[in-house]
C-alpha cells in the first residue's frame, strides 16, 4: 500500500492511498497529487533504495509521497 | 543557473546564485578567514605595538586584543543565531503528529538526538547537517569549518517539526541546491560557533563533529 502524505499545519493529512496492481485507486491519488502540485505543493517520493526524489508525477511503486511548501532563504 | 534534473525547484527563484558546491564552499572559507583577518590583524599590531613603544599603555593594548577577540565572536553569535531556541509552542496536536513523521524521516541515532537538542542531523556528500526549524549548520569534513545558513519552510504556521522536515526533505532532494537557496550566514571555526550555540544545542554539534570523522553513513543525501 502507497500512501500520499501532505506536511501541513495540522502535522500531516493522508490525501490518498493506493495499490500499484489498482489502477482505479491509482488514478484517483494521482488526481488528487496533480491538484496539490498545482496548489503550490511539491512532491517527493521514497524510493526504494532509501533516497529522495522531487516527482511532478504521482510514481506507482513507492512507499509514500510526501507533499511539502517551497523552501526559501531566511 | 540552467536547472538539472533532480535540483531544487526553488532553485529558480535564486537564479543568480552559483549553485554550492565543494569548490564553492571552500572559497567562501577563505573569503571568511580572510575577511576575519583584516579586521583582527591591526587591531593585534597596535596592541603589540604599543606595549613595545611604551609598556605603560598596557591597559590600552589590552582593549585592542579585546576588540580583536570580539570581532569574531560577533561573526560566530550571528552564524549561530540560526539555530537559536525558539519559544517553545508545546507538543500539542499537530506537533505530535509532525513529531511523528519526522521520526519516520530521521534514523533511531538521529531521531533521538532531535528530541533532546531540537536539531536534526543528516550526513551529505559536503559534510555533516544539522536541521533545525529556521536554519542549518553544515559541519565540514575533519569537523574544524563550519557553516550556517538561514533557511525556512515558506509557509509560516507549520508545526516545528513539520519545519524540520520540510527543510530535510529538500536537503535529501539536492544537498548543493539546499545549500544554494539557503542565505549564507557564516563560515568559520566549529568551535566559536560551539561557544555560541545554546547548551541543549551543543550534543548535537559534537555530534555532527564526531560524525565527520567517521565514515559510516547511516543515512546520506541522494
Amino acid at each position: 500500500m502507497s500512501r500520499l502524505l501532505r506536511m501541513d499545519r495540522t502535522g500531516h493529512t493522508e490525501l490518498a492511498a493506493w495499490n500499484a496492481g489498482d489502477t482505479g485507486s491509482y488514478e484517483r491519488a494521482a488526481t488528487i497529487f496533480d491538484e496539490q502540485l498545482a496548489g503550490g505543493y511539491m512532491g517527493v517520493a521514497k524510493l526504494h533504495d532509501e533516497s529522495w526524489e522531487q516527482v511532478k508525477r504521482l510514481p506507482a511503486e513507492v512507499e509514500y509521497v510526501l507533499l511539502r511548501r517551497p523552501i526559501v532563504g531566511g | 543557473m540552467a536547472a538539472s534534473p533532480g535540483a531544487l525547484p526553488e532553485l529558480e527563484a535564486v537564479a543568480w546564485r552559483r549553485r554550492a558546491d565543494e569548490r564553492a564552499l571552500v572559497l567562501r572559507e577563505r573569503i571568511s578567514a580572510a575577511y576575519t583577518a583584516l579586521y583582527v590583524t591591526p587591531l593585534l599590531v597596535v596592541a603589540g605595538a604599543l606595549v613595545w613603544l611604551e609598556p605603560f599603555l598596557f591597559p590600552v593594548s589590552l582593549l585592542a586584543l579585546a576588540h580583536a577577540w570580539v570581532i569574531p565572536e560577533l561573526f560566530a553569535n550571528r552564524g549561530a543565531g540560526v539555530v537559536r531556541v525558539p519559544r517553545r509552542r508545546g507538543a500539542d496536536g499537530p506537533e505530535r503528529v509532525a513529531q511523528g513523521l519526522l521520526g519516520d524521516l530521521l534514523g533511531h541515532e538521529a531521531r533521538e538526538l532531535q528530541r533532546r537538542t531540537g536539531l536534526a542531523l543528516e550526513r551529505g556528500r559536503l559534510g555533516v547537517w544539522l536541521v533545525g526549524e529556521a536554519g542549518a549548520l553544515l559541519v565540514r569534513p575533519g569537523g574544524r569549518r563550519a557553516h550556517t545558513y538561514c533557511v525556512r519552510p515558506a509557509e509560516d504556521d507549520l508545526p516545528p517539526s513539520d519545519r524540520i522536515a520540510h527543510l530535510l526533505l529538500a536537503l535529501r532532494e539536492d544537498e548543493e541546491g539546499f545549500a544554494t537557496v539557503a542565505n549564507h550566514a557564516f563560515a568559520g571555526a566549529t568551535w566559536r560557533i560551539r561557544r555560541r550555540l545554546a547548551p541543549v544545542r551543543r550534543p548535537a554539534l559534537d555530534a555532527a563533529v564526531a560524525a565527520t570523522r567517521t565514515g559510516s553513513p547511516e543515512r546520506s543525501c541522494s
